[in-house]
């Protein structure tokens, strides 16, 4: 028998197999892009490139807040299995080795074989010192990081913090990614889209242990990072570091705007803190401590505390006044003390007099003069009428509102309206002479220091005032539009003669008040206040402007359970004009006391 | 004319220039499955590409030195090479170096040889040696039995090592045997007992609710239908046969309903108890089973990727991530096929499976037309232990057949199994050369 015939069986069997494969292939290469796109998840991969992010200088170009290099130390515990010498780690760190095994089992537990951070924004200098040893250790590595520096420690609560993003942060803008950083408070957060920048994008083919090894399509795909625009604030550096070398040791404020344009010289909340503590492997600890502080470091007073303005208040009343007419300059006034106490030797003041002797009596007549004005029958309907009226007024002075929100973290204050003491009282049952206490600044009124300190801006200016504002410039495009909006207070110009007049007089008058603010050469305008409190001394207010008739500079100053305005404030305020307008120092003796004073401060003589 | 020119002009240059063609294809992908992205130095012996130049040039030499051997010194040394192999492979098992789990490797320094590889070549010429003697044909029970014992004794011993890739690359030589007069039958049953060999992995693996017993393996089911429905199949044929022939019918459709019963339980016990659970494993990812595992399929997922992101035309040569970038294990051995699939793609991989299709066809045509009973065997024998491997090995990457390691002829790095390959067919270019001068 002859099997040759067999030879086409076997032959076929061979051809119908390599038709299968071809037709296999044919599936797996020509039918769906499955393959393709798995193969692309597997072998490609993005880089994010961070942006740099914008630093912010001072108005004269000097540096302010830069960007630094920092180490994370991360750690993969798979890759660490062989031979991690764990005291040898802990030493090189200068950990607890019970501290180092809970991070490292920390880090198991979140995912094996992802590097974790051990230690968190290790400076330069320390990761110098151990960055030779790492290589000791299998499955540690680092990682740069750029972060905030804030190059001279300064205006701490108004640059804000720069930390990681929470969850939420995650969940409300696509643009951070897990373990990125962004501004959380401060002008960091205020101009976080400007200063962040743009990512770039990189794409990368990786090895199946995912290193990179040569760009994707020839980098053609690829994006540069674009980096944040730097801020110009209006601040003074040298203003700046003043203020707060004159504030160490008190609690307090100091706001110093330049009044023609609304600029923030200075803004200083005492005590403060180096905003560095925020930063590096201490941040928590730092963090806590100064969190659970009694004076509260982390509070911007100089935006957000508040306070009864108190006898400043008085020039805001006698300027109302004059504009609705209700006195004129030489109207006189009896110092009636049967309603209202008063203190001083005087008796029968004018409107100048009565703001330089802080005349209580005089304001609370002028306050009745414009609430119960006749508009009604009923004194409750007419007081309702008057004080609506006063509200509007007194708000466009900028008090009970943000003055145009453009400083991070501003409250309001308060000024009372007829919304709050029907609220207080019942509709229709309050008339004047409930509610008197406000016409010379106690009562219901709250105002912040930076309201005080635009107060002596809108008087230097004689009647209107900028939005008060910190950034001068953005990203070399100027100044953002909107930052500092005309407001006008509607009271005339002239009008501010006697107050102006007032102020000069508590500053340079015989036993005026402000008398610690006198300038040789240099005509101060100021008023002292005091804000009255139960349980200690009173706080030290002053508020000036300087010079009178070219006016450069508006300040307040609150310096807590102090005493009077007159003894702390006054020459703080002083100090810092003089700084800011003149090149030499006129009286020591004031900066030695000023320098040398901290809280508690003794009970006045 | 001289005698070796003889030779040279009767050499079949087609086959030479697609081996040739083959190991040079294989040689440019293993450089670029090992280049790791980086530019790759042709000209170096460094390096996996360069070493495997190296073993081209060697089996150049061997080829030559086989070349110039008589045809009959291999015919004569038949039986005393299949002797000497069969020392061999009891030796590397005593004294062999475990590779990949296998105690498959000869150590000599940094040097590994691997003597199954030759052992495919012995097989061949014993078994050519033993079918064209005696009455030539696998009439005889004896030769029959010869043959079995021929191809099992160097199959079983190389399952000891356990290297069961090559095992079923013994298994081919059943092609030869078929074209010798071995019963057609033996294919339907090997195509009945892979039916039966899928149906039982299939059920084997599912869960199935009984009643009374509760949830148990779905084989039960299948030897429930086996028993049942083949049973009533039976009696339905014999109701419907004619009387006279009732008692052979009956005969043999039993025993083919045992032998398939027997086979299902046997292999299934096997798999349950015999094979390591990876092994299982990959089985079963084979037939899409759900293994519990995601890094089991990692091998053929990988695989499977990097040949299908070929597309039409591939990625270009020196341009595949996937393979150079060592996502694809093996990648310039076993899995070097998936070089070709991702960087030439459709048309490059697929002119490669014609190359092997041609060069199969080629050797069926030079075993027949050999007037020597001998060189006809033994060049079934040949085209036989390619087509296994190239079967085993493409299937494998294609993931139409397990995760096996077993070399593409020819085109995977490796010394031994290129070695292997030259020497069994350069022996078959020299008998095919004599052919006019030699009658045997
Ligand atoms: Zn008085």
């Amino acid at each position: 028998m002859n099997y040759k015939g067999r030879m086409w069986v076997i032959g076929g069997l061979f051809g119908f197999i390599a038709l299968v494969f071809v037709g296999r292939l044919a599936q797996l290469q020509l039918g769906s892009e499955e393959w393709t796109e798995y193969a692309a998840r597997l072998t490609e991969s993005r880089e994010t490139l961070d942006a740099a992010r914008g630093l912010m200088y001072d108005r004269h170009g000097k540096l302010l807040v830069t960007n630094r290099a920092s180490y994370d130390i991360l750690y993969t515990p798979r890759a660490a299995r062989q031979g991690m010498d764990t005291a040898a780690f802990a030493a090189l760190l200068g950990w607890e080795r019970s501290a180092l095994e809970a991070a490292f089992a920390k880090a198991d537990a979140y995912a094996s074989y992802r590097p974790s951070v051990i230690v968190r924004q290790l400076p330069a200098d320390e990761y110098a010192r151990i960055s030779g040893e790492l290589w000791r250790f299998p499955g540690v590595k680092a990682r740069t990081r750029a972060i905030r520096s804030n190059t001279a420690g300064l205006a701490a609560q108004l640059v804000g913090s720069f930390a990681e993003t929470s969850a939420a942060d995650l969940e409300a803008d696509p643009f951070y990614r897990l373990g990125d950083y962004k501004g959380k408070s401060g002008l960091e957060a205020l101009y976080e889209r400007e200063l962040r920048g743009k990512k770039g994008t990189r794409y990368h083919l990786v090895d199946v242990r995912n290193n990179y090894q040569v760009p994707l399509d020839g980098g053609r795909r690829d994006s540069l990072a674009v980096p944040g625009a730097d801020l110009t604030l209006t601040l003074d550096k040298e203003l700046q570091a003043y203020a707060e070398r004159l504030m160490q040791g008190k609690r307090g404020s100091i706001v110093a705007l330049e009044p023609a344009t609304g600029e923030v010289l200075a803004l200083v909340s005492a005590p403060s803190y180096h905003p560095d503590l925020l930063l590096g492997p201490k941040r928590g600890a730092n963090y806590d401590s100064l969190l659970n502080n009694p004076a509260k470091p982390l509070f911007n007073r100089a935006v957000r505390a508040s306070y009864r303005p108190g006898s400043i208040f008085k020039m805001v009343q006698g300027l109302i006044a004059l504009d609705e007419g209700v006195i004129q300059t030489s109207t006189r006034i009896p110092c009636d003390r049967s309603i209202i106490g008063c203190h001083g030797p005087h008796s029968y003041d004018n409107l100048t007099e009565a703001i330089v002797h802080s005349c209580n009596p005089y304001f609370h007549e002028v306050m009745r003069r414009m609430v119960q004005g006749r508009r009604a029958s009923s004194i409750f309907d007419d007081a309702a009428l008057g004080l609506g009226h006063w509200t509007e007024r007194i708000q466009r002075f900028g008090f009970g509102t943000d003055l145009g929100g453009q400083l991070p973290g501003i409250r309001k204050g308060l000024v009372p309206d007829t919304t709050l003491y029907d609220k207080f009282y019942g509709r229709r049952s309050w008339a004047y002479s409930t509610i008197y206490s406000i016409a010379i600044g106690e009562g219901e009124l709250l105002t912040t220091p930076l309201q005080i300190a635009n107060l002596a801006a809108i008087i230097a200016n004689r009647g209107w005032y900028r939005t008060p504002h910190a950034v001068r410039d953005v990203g070399g495009k100027g100044k953002p539009a909107g930052v500092d909006s005309l407001v006008q207070t509607g009271v005339e110009p002239e009008r501010f003669d006697p107050v102006i007049a007032a102020m000069q007089q508590v500053v340079e008058g015989a036993g005026g008040t402000g008398w610690r603010a006198r300038i040789p050469g240099i005509t101060v305008c100021g008023k002292t206040g005091t804000v009255q409190n139960h349980e200690a001394l009173e706080h030290s207010v002053f508020m000036a402007f300087a010079p009178r008739d070219t006016p450069e500079i508006a300040v307040s100053v609150y310096v807590e359970n102090a005493g009077s305005g007159g003894s702390w404030a006054a020459p703080i305020a002083a100090l810092l004009i003089e700084h800011y307008l003149a090149d030499s120092l006129s009286n020591p003796e004031r900066e030695a006391r000023i320098l040398a004073a901290r809280d508690p401060f003794p009970e006045a003589p | 004319m001289s005698r070796r020119e003889n030779i040279r002009s009767r050499l079949d240059w087609v086959t030479i220039g697609l081996v040739l063609l083959l190991a040079v294809l294989g040689w440019l992908n293993i450089g670029s499955a090992t280049s790791g992205g980086e530019a790759v130095d042709w000209l170096t012996l460094e390096g996996k590409h360069g070493k495997q130049l190296l073993w081209i040039a060697v089996c150049a030499v061997l080829a030559f030195l086989v070349l110039n051997i008589e045809g009959e010194f291999f015919i004569r040394t038949s039986i005393l090479s299949y002797l000497g192999m069969l020392v061999v492979l009891v030796a590397v098992l005593a004294v062999g170096k475990v590779i990949g789990g296998a105690r498959s490797w000869f150590a000599f320094g940094s040097f590994s040889l691997q003597p199954s590889e030759f052992a495919k070549s012995t097989t061949a010429l014993m078994l050519a040696y033993l079918l064209s003697r005696g009455d030539g044909k696998l009439r005889s029970f004896k030769t029959r039995l010869q043959a079995i014992a021929v191809v099992g004794i160097p199959a079983g011993l190389i399952l000891l090592q356990p290297d069961a890739g090559t095992v079923l690359v013994f298994g081919g030589f059943v092609f030869a045997l078929y074209r010798e007069g071995l019963s057609g039958n033996v294919l339907v049953v090997a195509f009945a007992a892979l039916v039966v060999a899928v149906a039982t992995i299939l059920t084997g693996a599912a869960v199935v609710q009984y009643p009374v017993i509760g949830a148990a393996t779905g084989v039960y089911f299948l030897w429930a239908v086996l028993v049942g429905g083949g049973g009533a199949v039976i009696w339905f044929i014999i109701q419907s046969s004619l009387p006279r022939q009732r008692k052979r019918i009956r005969q043999w459709s039993l025993l083919a309903l045992i032998g398939a019963l027997g086979f299902s339980i046997a292999l299934h016990t096997g798999m349950e108890k015999v094979l390591a659970p990876h092994q299982r494993d990959r089985i079963h990812v084979l037939f899409g089973i759900d293994v519990g595992n995601p890094d089991a399929d990692y091998n053929i997922r990988h695989a499977k990727t990097a040949i299908g992101s070929g597309g039409l035309t591939g990625k270009g040569f020196l341009n595949g991530p996937m393979t150079a970038y060592a996502f694809v294990p093996e990648q310039e051995t076993d899995f070097i096929f998936c070089t070709v699939g991702e960087e030439w793609g459709f048309l490059g991989s697929g002119a490669v499976i014609l190359l092997y299709l041609l060069l199969l066809w080629r050797l069926i045509f030079l075993a027949e037309r050999q007037r020597s009973h001998f060189t006809r065997v033994y060049g079934y024998g040949v085209a036989s232990v390619l087509f296994m491997h190239v079967l085993i090995n493409v299937g494998m990457v294609l993931g139409l057949a397990p995760v096996i390691g077993i070399p593409l002829p020819f085109f995977s790095y490796g010394g031994s199994s290129l070695m292997g390959f030259s020497v069994l067919i350069f022996i078959l270019l020299r008998l095919d050369a004599e052919r006019f001068t030699v009658l045997r």
